[in-house]
């Protein structure tokens, strides 16, 4: 019994330990952010890796997540006699619901693990510690370049998952069901605005925060050889997947009050 | 036969002299855990001074040069480079420091994303801006030629050996052409042939620029021919420190067995 309690004492200050060291390591990037020298050409170099390369695995993503909810939905709404609402079933499911959050845990997994085993691999050799004996700012240079470069990519991909969702939605019914793609847009979009969909989208920015943030601060306090490496990267997925998920709770609450 | 004692005597002569080491280490310590490594080490190094530090494995010789670069913050003690105490600094006022040195690491720690010749470019990408594209490949051109790696600068490091990444690393520590250079083992894995290439370097640098270089070095032969002093680390503290003469001297149990081992 004390064993357990003083197990469960020493996970709750290992949590809160993590969560202030991650407090700090945050503020030691966001104050190299925003000093000169700007890395411009790592940024540039960041937004390639993490953008266009996550390109595949969201398209697929997405493809899948509207197919998917084609074949639910109209098996639901078929027993309900309430086929006509499909199009914008499947228009609000994508873009407010599951192509966020999909795009959030589908780029955690791709990003998040490759930034935390690329700086979790220079930790060990030394690299990181090389890039700051020659007076470079490794926050600046590794932390904040990926950082940022995730806050802005997420959106645009994001974007890119709602389309292969919404397009592959339509194709499967369409399979069943002949429905113009034209016919499908219009019925989907009716009575819609620009901020029912856009705060949902740009919230994937705090996703991409969360993502960089936590990849980067797995790999940069790494030990242990090998197995640290495997560790960080594998503790960066989680760990990333997990607050994405709590953010989504929070962020959809926060923009039910906002944009009512 | 220099002590302890007669390195400060040394720097206070320095100070009046109106020549303040480059370096000066000032009763450093540094505990890992409940492991003790260094145990209030002094040290100074004057411009165009090479001092080799030897001791065996884990004496904490590489962590006295991290501790000097400021990759590691002492328990207590002073770093101080060019009479300005670096302990505790932030990292971007660190970091104007460091472009008047060079690191070569143990393990050289060259970026395995990179070529050959983008790994020695890199500093001077970051620092010279004033350099143009052609400039900065001549640079890194000469800079590996001078370690006789010039036949690879579209190479990936880890298609090199050991012993020619180490060559890399050591041009990569010269391209801002510091004031200051700091070796961790730049013999170690070289065949007899490239280490005594390398120690050539380090004397020629030493002559032609007049760096304060402080080496660590397992290779006592290597240490003879590059260092002026030399000095002898062992639990934490230095148990001699002076020529090699110096300590062929001494009736230290500690020092007689060191050299007749190595």
């Amino acid at each position: 019994m004390n064993t357990a309690a003083s197990s469960a004492v020493g996970l709750v200050e290992g949590f809160f330990e993590w969560f202030g060291n991650l407090g700090i390591f945050f503020w030691q990037v966001l104050r190299a952010a925003v000093t000169p020298p700007y890395e411009w050409r790592e940024l540039i170099h960041q937004l390639d890796e993490v953008g266009s390369k996550s390109f595949p695995v969201v398209v697929m993503a997405g493809s899948a997540i509207g197919v998917i909810i084609s074949l639910e939905a109209r098996y639901s709404l078929s027993r309900f006699g309430a086929k006509s609402m499909f199009p914008a079933t499947l228009v609000y499911s994508v873009i407010q619901v599951m192509g966020p959050i999909i795009t959030g845990l589908v780029v955690s997994g791709r990003v998040g693990a490759g930034i935390s085993a690329e700086l979790a691999s220079m930790k060990v050799t030394e690299q990181i510690d090389a890039i700051e004996a020659s007076a470079i700012n490794p926050y600046r240079y590794l932390a904040a370049t990926r950082i940022l470069a995730c806050i802005l990519m997420l959106p645009l991909l994001t974007l890119i998952s709602d389309g292969c969702g919404l397009l592959m939605g339509w194709f499967a019914q369409t399979l069943v069901e002949p429905l113009s793609f034209h016919q499908f847009i219009q019925d989907g979009f009716k009575g819609a605005t620009f901020s029912t969909f856009l705060p949902q989208t740009f919230k994937t920015s705090v996703y991409g925060l969360i993502i960089g943030l936590i990849a980067c601060f797995q790999g940069m306090r790494t030990r242990g050889g090998a197995e640290g490496v495997g560790r960080a990267a594998t503790n960066s997925v989680v760990l990333a997947s997990l607050f994405v998920i709590l953010a989504d709770v929070v962020l959809v609450k926060f923009i039910l009050v906002v944009f009512p | 036969m220099a002590t302890t004692c007669d390195i400060a005597m040394k720097q206070e002569r320095s100070e009046e002299d109106g020549c303040a080491p480059v370096i000066a280490v000032n009763n450093l310590r540094k505990t890992f855990g409940s492991h003790m490594v260094l145990n209030g080490i002094s040290l100074s190094v004057n411009r165009g001074e090479t001092l080799a530090v030897l001791g065996r494995s884990g004496t904490g010789k590489s962590v006295l040069l991290r501790l000097i670069i400021g990759l590691e913050t002492p328990d207590s003690g002073s770093v101080c480079i060019h009479g300005q105490n670096i302990v505790g600094l932030a990292l971007d006022r660190m970091g104007e420091i460091r472009k008047k040195m060079g690191f070569l690491f143990q393990h050289a720690a060259l970026y395995d994303s990179l070529t050959v010749a983008e790994n020695v470019a890199f500093p001077l990408v970051h620092h010279r801006k004033d350099m143009s594209s052609s400039e900065r490949s001549k640079r890194v051109k000469q800079l590996l030629a001078e370690v006789g790696m010039e036949g690879n600068l579209d190479t990936m490091p880890s298609d090199i050996s050991g012993g020619m990444q180490k060559r890399v690393g050591l041009a990569r520590a010269l391209a801002l052409e510091p004031e200051i250079l700091l070796l961790d083992e730049p013999t170690a894995g070289l065949d007899p042939i490239s280490s005594g290439e390398i120690d050539d370097l380090i004397l020629k640098l030493q002559r032609e620029r007049r760096m304060a270089s402080i080496v660590v070095t397992h290779d006592l032969h290597s240490a003879r021919t590059t260092a002026n002093r030399l000095a002898l680390l062992d639990k934490g503290n230095v148990v001699i420190e002076g020529t090699f003469k110096d300590l062929q001297q001494s009736d230290i149990g500690f020092v007689e067995d060191f050299l007749k081992l190595s």
